[in-house]
């Protein structure tokens, strides 16, 4: 089973990538949340999977899953979750304030 | 000994504020102590029973860098010129400048070039020879740019730097390959242990970059494009820079070095042809310049180019007459600039076309300039010091020891030849020099002002040089037993007795030699004019500037190209450019070591309900790149992202799979909240190499990633510390839930960060929407 998720997430960091070259920008914040779905199944199965209960101390049972790796990625859902917004209110100024959501238009000013 | 060097320096700080009462005092008046002072120090030094003396002060002990001075006779030399001549040009300069200029500037940069030659020529260390050999650089470009309101100023002042810092940089090289080689960083221990140095395989690196140190630095060809170009300095500057001192810090080093590596053929003979070659080269260019202070720049290169000659010979008397040579050329080089700023000071030109006839109107000016020009011509004369020095070339470049065969054979034949040519071509621009500017008819309508006789200020400097021209000239023995034998054993090795006679007899082939130029040299300058054509044919167009221009303009238009070329601007083409560098080091890292493994043991069983979920994800994942309504985009994110919740549900992550829930619910509001106010995702027609690349890119970095992470999971090395937080979450951590305990008990740290980056994604979030600045994003 490892080896069919270590593929899917394969599948979503193909797809994100393929999102993140493209131009418009709610392309891009897509890519990045596919991006982050990758990483986080990949961490998870870096652990083993399915081997014992859910790590929640329970009498009489002493096979847990690794909960470390749950540990890692329930931080990284919340920071992906931060600059997922962040970067959608960005996005929402800026084609406000540029009228485009296209990047190959977006080339800053003439004095940088 | 380590005050003379730092006093100039300390006192240039208090420059500024005597230039602050410059319409009172002239500052030069005030500046022209110092050098003198430091002149009657050093003075104590001369005479028949002098012994080497060495100071050390502490500087970075621990790298072997200390401010070691060590006075020899080569130095003593040195420190005689800068010290000696550097007071006659202050003096000289207090006349030619006039107090309306910046004063303050020019006497602190040539304060801060005192000291640093005075550093460069006592300094025992490399490193700090070094440290003051880059500083003669920084104060020389300072001082070259002093009108920096013109354009060729600045233009000449950025060329000699960076020809010198190039060379500087090089040198660099070198002392560290030497310190390294020898373990040492005194060049007398150095010395001593030259034969060390000698048999290492990096020796021929370390000479070819301190070689190039010093040719950068005394303008050999084909570097010696600065020169002629520094001229835009005042005239004071060109005077003692470019001609007396820094200039020779290149002859200095390789007359220093000359120990070492003295005994390598190869010395020898790359010394020599730079030299030779040099000398030729700027003597044949010296008598088509229009320019005066052109017309010494080139001459002062040839001159170089034959003291450089003489110390690659390295035979006692090419090394007593090198040595002698300097103080010579320092002598009259440093009467002839200033009797060239004299005459631009009194007739506001320097072009020698609208010159003539000076001699009616400036005698004491042409007298001084006749001197200087016959010695450096050699004219046979007993009150000329170059005449010695030329005919003691002449004398060397006879009897040169050395492999007879090869390349050093051919150079002992052909080298007498050339040393005859270079010194024709430097009778006839010597002689042009004098009578284009004093000789012929007067053109008082092509002159600025009308000419008169400079004040006897202005005279005073060129004529004590003058004096000195004489005085060697007429009693060279005297100069020879105090300090010239001295300087000449520093290089040589062994103690040196020369006498210099002028009378060798007729049948001295060194004294026929001179006949010959005198006879050819005077020839050539009464048909200068018909013969002057040559310079159309050769070298016609063919010029090192030329070369140099090019370089730097197409070093600016190919790193531009290649900037533009890559910094495009597309976001789009920095993520192609970065996740290919990933995909190629991380594959070519994974062949090169053999990384990749596979083990299908140890894997959980595949269910059907798992394998469903997965499906969707990817048809999901797929979905988003063709989903054309930004409605339809979203949604089917929202797919990917319950699904993923899914998976962390059957994983037995449950705390994963409610967080991921709430997020996703929350993320999809807000792309909802946003989608209505972006434009609608129009398919924008990128061609399809974009699209092939892309997709290339992506699907390749998908499948390294699976690779990697299948790789890395068969492959297991360490066993879990997890077991740990199993077992010690109910006991130490007080809780059940071990994932629980993870965040807030055992790694709690990562927690307290990720609040703060939700709080500061928050208030980035609230500063966006709310602050609205001008449209432009002023």
């Amino acid at each position: 089973m490892e080896i069919i998720i270590l593929i899917l997430a394969g599948v979503l960091f193909a797809t994100a990538i393929y999102n993140l070259l493209q131009k418009q920008l709610l392309r891009l914040i897509i890519g990045s949340v596919l991006l982050s779905h990758g990483a986080h199944l990949f961490l998870l199965t870096m652990g083993e999977l399915k081997r014992g209960n859910p790590p929640i101390l329970t009498e009489g049972i002493s096979e847990y899953t690794d909960p470390l790796p749950q540990a890692l990625i329930l931080t990284s859902i919340v920071i992906s979750f931060g600059i997922t917004s962040l970067l959608l209110v960005l996005a929402y100024r800026t084609s406000n304030e540029n009228n485009t959501d296209n990047m190959e238009q977006l080339r800053g000013n003439e004095n940088e | 000994m380590i005050f003379t060097v730092l006093i100039p320096l300390l006192l240039a700080c208090f420059v500024p504020f005597i230039s602050k009462f410059k319409h009172k005092i002239h500052t030069g008046t005030v500046i022209f102590f110092i050098p003198l002072a430091i002149f009657f120090y050093f003075i104590q030094f001369i005479g028949s029973g002098f012994e080497p003396i060495r100071h050390t002060y502490s500087w970075i002990p621990s790298l072997g860098i200390n401010f070691d001075f060590y006075l020899d006779g080569l130095s003593l030399l040195f420190v005689l010129l800068i010290s000696g001549i550097g007071a006659l040009v202050v003096l000289y300069s207090v006349y030619y400048l006039d107090r309306s200029e910046p004063l303050g500037h020019f006497y602190v940069y040539l304060l801060m070039f005192m000291s640093a030659m005075l550093g460069v020529v006592l300094s025992d260390n490399v490193f700090v020879l070094y440290t003051f050999w880059e500083l003669t650089s920084i104060s020389s470009f300072l001082l070259i740019g002093y009108w920096h309101f013109k354009e060729k100023s600045r233009y000449g002042a950025l060329k000699s730097m960076i020809i010198t810092i190039f060379g500087g940089l090089s040198m660099f090289g070198g002392f560290a390959l030497l310190s390294v080689i020898s373990g040492t960083t005194s060049i007398q221990t150095m010395i001593a242990n030259a034969d060390v140095i000698l048999d290492n395989p990096y020796m021929p690196l370390a000479l070819g970059f301190i070689l190039l140190g010093a040719f950068t630095k005394s303008a050999q060809f084909p570097f010696h494009i600065w020169l002629p170009d520094a001229m835009e300095a005042p005239t004071p500057v060109s005077a003692y820079l470019h001609s007396a001192t820094m200039v020779k810090a290149g002859l200095y080093l390789v007359a220093r070095f000359s120990m070492i590596f003295g005994s390598y053929e190869w010395f020898f003979i790359i010394v020599s042809i730079a030299g030779i070659v040099t000398l030729c080269w700027a003597s044949y260019m010296a008598v088509h310049q229009t320019d005066l202070k052109a017309i010494l720049a080139f001459s002062t290169i040839s001159q170089l180019g034959m003291i450089m000659a003489m110390l690659g010979f390295g035979t006692k008397a090419a090394v007593f007459a090198a040595v002698f040579h300097i103080l010579n050329h320092a002598t009259f080089k440093g009467s002839l600039f200033m009797v060239a700023g004299t005459v631009d000071h009194e007739t506001g030109t320097r072009d020698i076309r609208k010159l003539g006839g000076l001699l009616t109107f400036m005698p004491i000016t042409a007298t001084l300039a006749l001197f200087g020009t016959f010695s450096m011509a050699g004219i046979p004369l007993p009150f000329l010091n170059g005449f010695y020095s030329k005919e003691l070339f002449f004398e060397s470049t006879l009897d040169l020891e050395g492999g007879a065969s090869g390349i050093a054979g051919f150079l002992i034949d052909v080298i007498p030849y050339l040393a005859v040519f270079g010194s024709i071509f430097t009778f006839v621009y010597a002689l042009y020099f004098l009578f284009g500017t004093f000789g012929g008819k007067t053109q008082l309508d092509k002159l600025v002002k009308k000419p008169h006789e400079a004040p006897i200020g202005m005279l005073v400097s060129p004529g004590i040089l003058v004096l000195g021209v004489i005085l060697i000239g007429l009693f060279p023995s005297a100069v020879n037993g105090t300090f010239i034998a001295h300087a000449a054993e520093a290089v040589y090795g062994e103690p040196i007795t020369k006498d210099v006679h002028f009378w060798h007899g007729w049948d001295s082939p060194a004294f026929q030699m001179s006949l010959v130029v005198v006879g050819l040299g005077a020839l050539l300058v009464t048909t200068r004019r018909k013969w002057n054509g040559i310079y159309q044919v050769f070298p016609g167009k063919l010029s090192v500037n030329k070369v140099y221009d090019t370089i730097m303009g197409k070093l600016n238009a190919y790193s531009r190209t290649i900037t533009t070329f890559y910094m495009s601007g597309s976001l789009r083409n920095y993520m192609a450019i970065i996740l290919s560098t990933i995909l190629v080091v991380t594959v070519g890292f994974m062949l090169a070591t053999d990384g990749f493994t596979i083990d299908f043991g140890n894997l959980a069983p595949i269910t059907f309900i798992e394998l469903t979920v997965v499906l969707i994800i990817i048809a999901s994942a797929i979905g988003t790149i063709f989903a054309k309504k930004n409605l339809a985009v979203i949604l089917i994110v929202g797919v990917a992202g319950y699904g993923v919740s899914l998976l962390f549900l059957i994983y037995r992550a449950p705390d994963l799979a409610l967080t991921q829930l709430v997020v996703e619910t929350v993320s999809v509001a807000l792309f909802l909240l946003c989608f209505y106010h972006l434009p609608d995702l129009k398919r924008l027609h990128a061609p399809l190499s974009t699209r092939t690349t892309n997709l290339i890119i992506s699907v390749g970095f998908g499948a390294l990633m699976t690779l990697v992470g299948i790789s890395a999971h068969s492959s297991s090395w360490f066993e879990t510390i997890s077991d740990y937080f199993i077992e010690t979450s109910k006991p130490i951590g007080g809780g059940s839930n071990i994932v629980n305990v993870i965040l807030v008990d055992m790694r709690g740290l990562d927690t307290l960060f990720e609040i703060t980056v939700l709080g500061i994604a928050a208030l980035a979030i609230y500063t966006l929407i709310k602050f609205k600045t001008d449209k432009g994003g002023k």
